[in-house]
């Protein structure tokens, strides 16, 4: 007689091996980014007050609390950022005739195009 | 033809996820470190004329409301993973009702 | 060594008489060129004949004998004894899928799920082309552009390494849908329509998160991770594109 057993899904389905983990701390990541927009809307939203009001804000930034969360928010950032290019050749496959274009040129070159952006928006802001 | 509409939040989420992983990293040294830290000390005016003009308002709208609908997809689904997925509809609304409420927000404080 | 033994920790269920099943711990001989499978037949054979399990070909083409050893999704035919001694192994059924019977697991829900994305040839009404007129050409860029989907040999691992098919009952998941794009990939294939209705919904590519996990276990590199997000992309482009007042709708 058939009378099959099915095993639960636990709740912590995702703490169960070390790549569902990086799986949740890469979607927690999110949060992290779309906390910093914020932050970065604030701070325009403070320039538009005049200096006073932008001088303000940055000078709270130097509490040690800020440096280390900013650490934090970093780190989450940078998990998205290298998780996401690593994955981009999975999602956009290039081939000319039956060779395909290595994953690793796929990947590669957003880490190129983050690093040309990002000198980019250092030389813009550093006025 | 549409079957499902989830391409169009897929796509937000997808765009969201290009820019976010292109500029936050950078931008969270410039905000969170240089400025504090004295690495950079642009003046006012500097500032200030960067974030008046057009090309920068539409990055920080972008930036902003992208940002925020590629937070709502993936939040909403790991709730949704996490055992939460009778109040799917409920936690669709709250994220990208919150991203929609963000870019409006956004546009808001540019046009200042 | 001809007194080296190693222990395998084995999930048995006996549906007659068990209301859930629970571990038994065997010694087997230890041999440097033995693989799991080596291991649980030599216990139906010395041990216990009850031992219920699935194989065949035991060199990694059939995909029957897919099992989780030490938590991970694995073809027992292809795991060495020597990758874990002296530590114990722990042998399971798949997992996200019904217990049979110990090792056995029901698969009817991943037939159903890979007849659903029709994973076979179709072509229009009246295009199929006479015998007399030979064969259909395809140049191996053609070839290339699905090959690697075609590669699976239905053994199930990315359907037990991935959570969502554990977390929704109705996700179509990682290997029906790479198949499906293999078939929609197909050059001589015209019934990519005809499958979105069951590829581009909720119950499939839409319900994917991505974790990649269905295409770290996969023996036969078929990347099903990289066939659903290119699903995405492209079923994305057709929604855009149907927008478009001029496009046949």
């Amino acid at each position: 007689m058939s009378k099959p057993y099915t095993p639960p899904m636990p709740r912590n389905w995702w703490n169960k091996n070390s790549a569902y983990r990086l799986f949740m701390l890469r979607e927690l990541s999110s949060v992290f980014v779309a906390l910093f927009v914020l932050e970065l809307l604030c701070f325009v939203s403070q320039v538009g007050q005049g200096e006073a009001a932008m001088d303000r804000f940055i000078t709270s930034l130097e509490n040690p609390i800020y440096l280390i969360y900013h650490v934090v928010v970093l780190a989450f950032a940078l998990l998205h950022s290298i998780t996401w290019f690593n994955l981009t050749p999975k999602v956009m496959v290039i081939r000319r005739g039956e060779e395909r274009v290595p994953d690793v040129l796929v990947a590669g070159s957003n880490y190129v195009a983050c690093l040309a952006v990002s000198l980019l928006l250092w030389w813009i802001v550093r006025g | 033809m549409a079957k499902s509409n989830e391409p169009i939040v897929w796509s937000l989420f997808s765009a969201g996820g290009v820019l976010t992983a292109l500029t936050v990293p950078a931008l969270i040294v410039l905000l969170g470190f240089a400025m504090p830290l004295g690495w950079i000390t642009p003046s006012f005016e500097h500032v200030d004329g960067l974030v008046g003009h057009w090309l920068t308002k539409l990055f920080v709208v972008a930036l902003v409301s992208l940002g925020l609908f590629h937070w709502a997809h993936r939040f909403r689904f790991t709730l949704v993973d996490i055992g939460l997925k009778s109040l799917d509809t409920l936690i669709a609304v709250v994220c990208y009702g919150g991203a929609i409420v963000g870019t409006g927000v956004a546009i808001y404080v540019v046009w200042l | 060594m001809p007194d080296e033994k190693i222990t395998l920790e084995i999930l048995r269920y006996h549906p007659e008489t068990d209301e859930k099943p629970s571990f038994q711990t065997f010694e087997v001989p230890y041999h440097e060129d033995w693989v799991v499978l080596d291991a649980i037949n030599w216990i139906k054979e010395h041990v216990d004949g009850t031992l219920t399990y699935r194989w065949s070909c035991r060199m990694g083409v059939c995909g029957s004998c897919g099992m989780m050893v030490n938590g991970t999704p694995r073809l027992t035919c292809a795991v060495f004894l020597n990758e874990f001694h002296p530590e114990p192994i722990k042998v399971e059924p798949l997992a996200y899928f019904p217990i049979e019977r110990d090792l056995v697991t029901v698969m009817d829900s991943f037939m159903e799920k890979l007849q659903s994305v029709k994973p076979w040839l179709i072509r229009n009404e009246g295009e199929e082309k006479p015998l007399e007129e030979g064969e259909y050409l395809q140049s191996p860029a053609e070839l290339a552009s699905f090959k690697q989907f075609s590669m699976c040999i239905n053994c199930m691992l990315c359907y037990a390494a991935c959570p969502v098919t554990g977390l929704e009952s109705e996700f179509v998941g990682p290997a029906a849908i790479a198949l499906g794009m293999r078939y929609n990939r197909d050059s001589r294939d015209q019934g990519r329509e005809q499958r979105q209705e069951v590829i581009a919904s909720h119950d499939a590519i839409w319900n994917c998160t991505f974790v990649g996990e269905c295409s770290v276990v996969c023996p036969k590199n078929v990347d099903p991770a990289g066939a659903i997000q290119q699903a995405k992309v492209e079923s994305t482009i057709d929604w855009y594109t149907s927008l478009l007042p001029w496009t046949k709708k």
